[in-house]
C-alpha cells in the first residue's frame, strides 16, 4: 500500500514540537516460525509522538524514521513482561501487532502511558466537540442575561451590559498550510431566547473512547508492499502497520462510537 | 495527467484511497502540514508543505461535492483539531472565568497551551 512517505517523514521530523519524545526499547517481534527460543530481545530506538502518530527512528539525529504507529483503536496498559517500566500498545484488531515498549524509569514510564492513552484523534475529536458545545451555551447563557431586563440596584452602580467576550467571534488562529478555521457556530447571537441549562462548569467530560470489542474474522496481517526500505526495520519481518485493517475496522467503528456517544447526550448523560 | 477513478475514504487523518471494486485501499495520505486548494469546477487538490508544486488532484461528480470534500479535508488534520481546541478553551475560559480541560485532567499539557508554539 502506497503512503505519501515524503510528507510523513518530513511530518516526523519538521521542527513542529512533539507531544513527547524519548528513548524506550522495543521488543523485537519475530514470525512465529522463527522465533524458536531465540527469546526476547530490545532495540534501543528515539520515539516521538507528534499528534496520533508515533515515530521511532534508530538513533536521535536520525533523518528518516524506521517506524510509525498510528495511535487509533488501541488501548496502553503496563504489562507483565520481564522487564521493569514495560508497556504495551495494543490494537483490538486480533490480527495486529502489539508493541512493546521499555521505559528508563517509572516516572519515564508513567508519562508515555499518559501521552499514548490521550493521542488519538478520537479522543482529540470528543474533546473539541464537548468544547464547542459548551461554548455555544456560553453564549447563549451570556447573551440572555444580557437581554434579561435590569433589576434595581441598591448602589445605583450602572450595570454594564456590553461585555467584551460577547463580541462575534471573529478571532481566529493563524490560517496555517492546512488550518483554514471557519468557526461553525460563528459567534455569539444574542438570541433573546431564556437562559439554557448551562450551569457553569458541571457539564460532565465525554467519556474517554471505551475499550473496543474485537472486530470479527479479520485476517492476519500482511506486509505492507510500498514502503521504501528506509521505513523498514529489516526486510524479513517489516515493522508497519497495516492500513488496510486500520481502514476496514476502523471506519466503522467511529460511526458508531459517534452514534453512540450521541445518543447518550441525548439520554442526558454526556 | 490521467485520471483514475478510485473509491476515496477518509478515516482520521488519513485519506485512503481504493480501486472501486477492492476492499483493501492502495494507498494513503498523511494529511498534516498540506494545502487544500479548489481548483477548476469539481476538482480540488492536495499539496504538501515540502513539496508544494507537487499536486494530488481528485475531480468530483459535482461541484457540491466537491465543495463539501475541501471542506472536510481542511478540517481533517490532527493539527487543525488541537488549534481548535486551544481556541475554543480560551474562549470559554473568557467567558465564563473557568477552563473547561480541568474537568478531563489535560489543562497543564503543553500541547494545549495557548503560547506553544504550533505548525
Amino acid at each position: 500500500m502506497k503512503l505519501n512517505e515524503r510528507s510523513v517523514a518530513h511530518y516526523a521530523t519538521c521542527d513542529s514540537p512533539a507531544d513527547h519524545a524519548g528513548f524506550l526499547r522495543k521488543r523485537v517481534e519475530r514470525h512465529h516460525h522463527h522465533a524458536h527460543h531465540l527469546g526476547t530481545s530490545y532495540q534501543r530506538r528515539w520515539f516521538v509522538l507528534k499528534g496520533n502518530l508515533l515515530f521511532y527512528f534508530e538513533e536521535r539525529e536520525s533523518r528518516e524514521p524506521v517506524g510509525l504507529v498510528v495511535l487509533e483503536g488501541c488501548t496502553v496498559e503496563l504489562c507483565e513482561a520481564a522487564e521493569e517500566f514495560a508497556f504495551a500498545i495494543r490494537f483490538d484488531d486480533a490480527g495486529a501487532r502489539a508493541y512493546v515498549l521499555v521505559a528508563d524509569g517509572q516516572a519515564a514510564m508513567e508519562a508515555w502511558v499518559k501521552a499514548l492513552s490521550r493521542a488519538s484523534f478520537d479522543y482529540m475529536r470528543l474533546v473539541v466537540r464537548e468544547l464547542e458545545k459548551q461554548l455555544e451555551e456560553a453564549c447563549k447563557s451570556l447573551a440572555a442575561c444580557r437581554k434579561s431586563p435590569r433589576r434595581s440596584s441598591s448602589s445605583g452602580r450602572k450595570r454594564h451590559l456590553s461585555n467584551p467576550a460577547l463580541l462575534p467571534l471573529q478571532e481566529k488562529p493563524t490560517t496555517l498550510e492546512n488550518g483554514y478555521s471557519t468557526w461553525g457556530s460563528g459567534g455569539c447571537v444574542a438570541s433573546g431566547a431564556t437562559c439554557s441549562d448551562y450551569d457553569g462548569g458541571q457539564v460532565k467530560p465525554p467519556p474517554l473512547p471505551p475499550r473496543r470489542r474485537s472486530a470479527a474474522g479479520n485476517a492476519t496481517g500482511s506486509p505492507v508492499p510500498g514502503l521504501s526500505p528506509a521505513m523498514l526495520e529489516s526486510p524479513v519481518s517489516p515493522e508497519t502497520i497495516c492500513f488496510s485493517k486500520l481502514h476496514n475496522w476502523y471506519g466503522q467503528e467511529i460511526a458508531v462510537l459517534r452514534r453512540e456517544w450521541q445518543e447518550r447526550q441525548k439520554r442526558g448523560h454526556p | 495527467a490521467v485520471l483514475k477513478k478510485r473509491l476515496v475514504k477518509l478515516v482520521v487523518n488519513f485519506l485512503f484511497y481504493f480501486r472501486t471494486d477492492e476492499a483493501e485501499p492502495i494507498g494513503a495520505l498523511l494529511l498534516e502540514h498540506c494545502r487544500i486548494t479548489k481548483e477548476e469546477e469539481n476538482v480540488f487538490s492536495i499539496s504538501f508543505i515540502e513539496e508544494p508544486e507537487r499536486k494530488y488532484c481528485f475531480e468530483c461528480a459535482t461541484e457540491e461535492q466537491c465543495q463539501e470534500w475541501v471542506e472536510a479535508l481542511k478540517r481533517a488534520s490532527y493539527e487543525f483539531l488541537r488549534r481548535s481546541l486551544i481556541f475554543y478553551r480560551n474562549e470559554i475560559q473568557k467567558m465564563t472565568g473557568k477552563d473547561p480541560l480541568e474537568q478531563y485532567g489535560i489543562s497543564e499539557e503543553a500541547r494545549f497551551q495557548l503560547g506553544a508554539p504550533r505548525q
